[in-house]
């Protein structure tokens, strides 16, 4: 059985499936293209449109070098070079990184750390008031974050949090989505499971850290990749809270270091900035990428 | 010593009574089981007993003292689930030594990596403690693997190991043997019986399976709507049950029920046929329950019903006939050895007999009715 050839036969229904998830594979990763390609091209190139996807790679000269009064020999630089050398050299990107880092494994962190018993609470304990709770959770998850971003800057102004890492923190630190996915998760876990853990001699934390942690581990890791990503990537809520202080700012801003300066739009090396904010979270998915089905199927618990 | 009470315990959940004032008195060592049929109440009863819910009413009192309100593992009772319960990331080796470091351990000895270091010599009983448990029960060559990657026997042993090592006051179990396949149950049920007998612990087992409840235990409880209706020994329960309820649940395939009525010589009538059994009761109409080993197949005589095969069951060493009597819904069920007699064909005509030591007879309500050989015993006493 296992060595006769496969053979190949033609469906119409199947070409038309995979003609479809192409397109929109296409449409999905244009934007990733043009990103990568830009970040590889000379602002000639650019602006004209030419030199394919990877650019000539033609020495060009540098404007700013020469303004700084070297020999225009010394400021002729290769395009892909000197978009991600200007990228780390015109804004602190290690910095911006290491924030981004900083802001994202701490919200993380204290998501889980609340999230957890909350969804435990909801999903395997008995109090009165259970449901109504849980709705609250619910109507909670439907309140848009723009909606009351300007409230939550002015407390955080009055208590003179802003432009600190608190700031860019403490707002996220309750998730109502990651209360309710953990909830969802935990409901399907058997009661004997924590009984037993009571005989055992396990009080109500141990379990949550114990027993309900490690089971719990595919949801967590899909709650891991929404909750990274959206604070990895978020622009809006850094941009409110961070006035000034570039020590603080996540790579997000720190695209915009190269927007209207006075020299133009500097695409080459913000496009390089971009790929180099992406990348840890394209590489992240990629160790993960089992994991995070698995946790987004729910199926990996039976 | 361990001996345990549980007094007029009653609990409801939301408006519904699930138990209605139940009293058990379990001996030190002793096997008890609680049978009855599903949502009567026995995991809710045991569970009770084992601090995981807590009664409306009664008090659980253990060894003199009440532990009413004393957290589960204060008990140091231990349960085993029918679904297991093991936890699934750790190894069985693991999963055994959870209740021993949380019993025996300080919290800082209790720490990942540095405890077994701070606390070689105790880790090491516990480890030591484990492997007897796992040797007793031959799980030795299991306990580093994880819940997953074992078989549904070999999951129910390491159950039994996780609640074993301890050694508790007593073992709680909750239908433990339902999820395995009919062979293993059966073997399991001798396992568990000697168990009982070499560790010479209290065991309080919960089944709606009643030939376990017959075969394991020392005393059973039969368990319905929420209250014990009768608690003794299998074969007292068995050969005296207290109602109409009992006696039909215990006994498989189960007892005959028919209606009969008595005349006005206290004798016991069914349909035309007038018994040699006599009930001292005012109610004109009753009950009478005979068991198919207590009905046998004779010749044509007035004290014998008539009827027709109508289906048989061979079990190898007996045969159940299914006999359809005239005006009776279902048939009565009559065991007979293979060996014996003549067979039967289905639509032969048979005459079946009582056994009338041993049939019984209920009142209109259910309760037992107590019935006499001859009317003399009666007015003698
Ligand atoms: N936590 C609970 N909440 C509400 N009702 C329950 C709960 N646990 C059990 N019950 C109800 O109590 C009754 C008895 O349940 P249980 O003790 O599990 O029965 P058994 O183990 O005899 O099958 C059932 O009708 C069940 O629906
Ligand atoms: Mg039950």
């Amino acid at each position: 059985m296992s060595d006769q050839q496969p053979t190949f036969r033609f469906s119409t229904s199947a070409t038309i499936k995979h003609a479809v998830l192409i397109l929109g594979a296409l449409i999905v990763l244009l934007p990733f293209y043009v990103m990568v390609s830009y970040s590889l091209k000379s602002p000639a190139e650019i602006m004209q449109n030419t030199g394919g996807f990877f650019g000539a790679q033609i020495p060009f000269r540098d404007d700013y070098c020469v303004k700084l009064g070297n020999a225009i020999a010394d400021c002729m630089v290769t395009p892909w070079i000197y978009n991600y050398t200007t990228a780390f050299e015109k804004a602190p990107l290690v910095r911006y990184l290491l924030n981004g880092v900083i802001v994202t494994v701490s919200i993380f962190f204290i998501q889980v750390i609340i999230a957890l018993p909350c969804a435990y609470a909801l999903a395997k304990l008995k109090f009165w008031g259970r449901e109504t709770v849980f709705a609250l959770v619910l109507f909670c998850l439907l309140i848009p974050v723009h909606a009351i971003a300007l409230p939550l800057y002015i407390m955080l102004a009055k208590l003179g949090l802003t432009n600190t890492y608190a700031a860019l923190i403490v707002p996220w630190t309750i998730s109502v989505f990651g209360i309710f996915l953990m909830r969802q998760f935990f409901m399907t876990v058997p009661d004997d499971l924590i009984d037993a853990a009571r005989m055992d001699g396990m009080g109500e934390y141990s379990i949550i850290w114990n027993v309900m942690l490690p089971t719990a581990i595919p949801a967590l890791m899909a709650f891991a990749i929404f909750s990274v990503v959206a604070h990895w990537n978020d622009y809006f809520w850094p941009r409110i809270v961070i006035t000034g202080n570039r020590e603080l700012f996540t790579p997000p801003l720190g695209l915009r270091e190269f927007k209207g300066d006075a020299d133009g739009d500097n695409f080459g090396p913000m496009m390089a900035t971009a790929v180099i904010i992406v990348t840890p979270l394209l590489a992240a998915f990629a160790l993960a990428q089992r994991r995070f089905i698995e946790g987004i199927t729910l199926s990996g618990m039976k | 010593m361990s001996n345990i009470r549980l007094n007029t315990i009653t609990k409801k959940f939301g408006t519904t009574d699930v138990l209605k004032g139940v009293d058990l008195d379990i001996d030190d060592k002793e096997f008890v089981t609680l049978v009855g049929p599903s949502g009567c109440g026995k995991s809710t009863l045991l569970r009770i007993l084992a601090g995981l819910e807590q009664p409306d009413e009664g008090q659980v009192i253990i060894d003199g003292k009440n532990v009413t309100s004393m957290r589960p593992a204060d008990r140091n009772l231990s349960m085993v689930f029918q679904s297991y319960a093991l936890y699934p990331h750790l190894t069985i080796r693991q999963n055994m030594m959870t209740p021993l470091k949380l019993r025996d351990l300080s919290t800082s000895q209790r720490l990942p990596l540095i405890g077994p270091f701070l606390a070689r010599k105790e880790y090491k009983e516990l480890f030591s403690q484990v492997d007897r448990t796992a040797k007793i029960l031959k799980i030795t060559e299991l306990l580093d693997r994880k819940p997953g990657q074992l078989s549904g026997g070999q999951r129910q042993r390491a159950a039994l190991g996780r609640a074993m090592v301890r050694n508790p006051l007593a073992f709680l179990m909750d239908e433990p043997l339902s999820n395995l396949d009919a062979a293993l149950r059966v073997h399991m049920r001798a396992e568990l019986t000697q168990l009982h007998q070499r560790l010479g612990a209290t065991f309080v087992y919960v089944t709606h399976d009643q030939a376990e409840a017959l075969t394991m235990s020392d005393r059973m409880a039969v368990m319905m709507h929420g209250k014990i209706l009768q608690y003794g020994s299998p074969e007292d329960i068995y050969q005296n049950p207290a109602n109409v309820e009992v006696a039909k649940f215990i006994g498989s395939p189960a007892i005959n029920i028919l209606s009969a009525s008595v005349n006005d010589y206290a004798q016991i009538c069914i349909q035309n046929l007038i018994l040699d059994l006599f009930a001292p009761t005012q109610e004109p109409n009753i009950t009478i329950g005979a068991r198919p080993e207590h009905l046998t197949f004779c010749d044509d005589n007035p004290t014998a019903l008539t009827g027709f095969v109508q289906h048989i069951e061979n079990l190898g060493a007996d045969l159940y006939y299914h006999v359809k009597i005239k005006d009776e819904q279902r048939p009565l069920i009559v065991r007979s050895a293979a060996g014996n007699g003549k067979r039967h064909q289905i639509d032969d005509l048979v005459h079946v007999k009582f056994d009338l030591n041993s049939t019984l007879a209920f009142a209109a309500d259910g309760t037992r009715l107590q019935t006499h050989r001859k009317l003399m015993d009666e007015l003698a006493s």
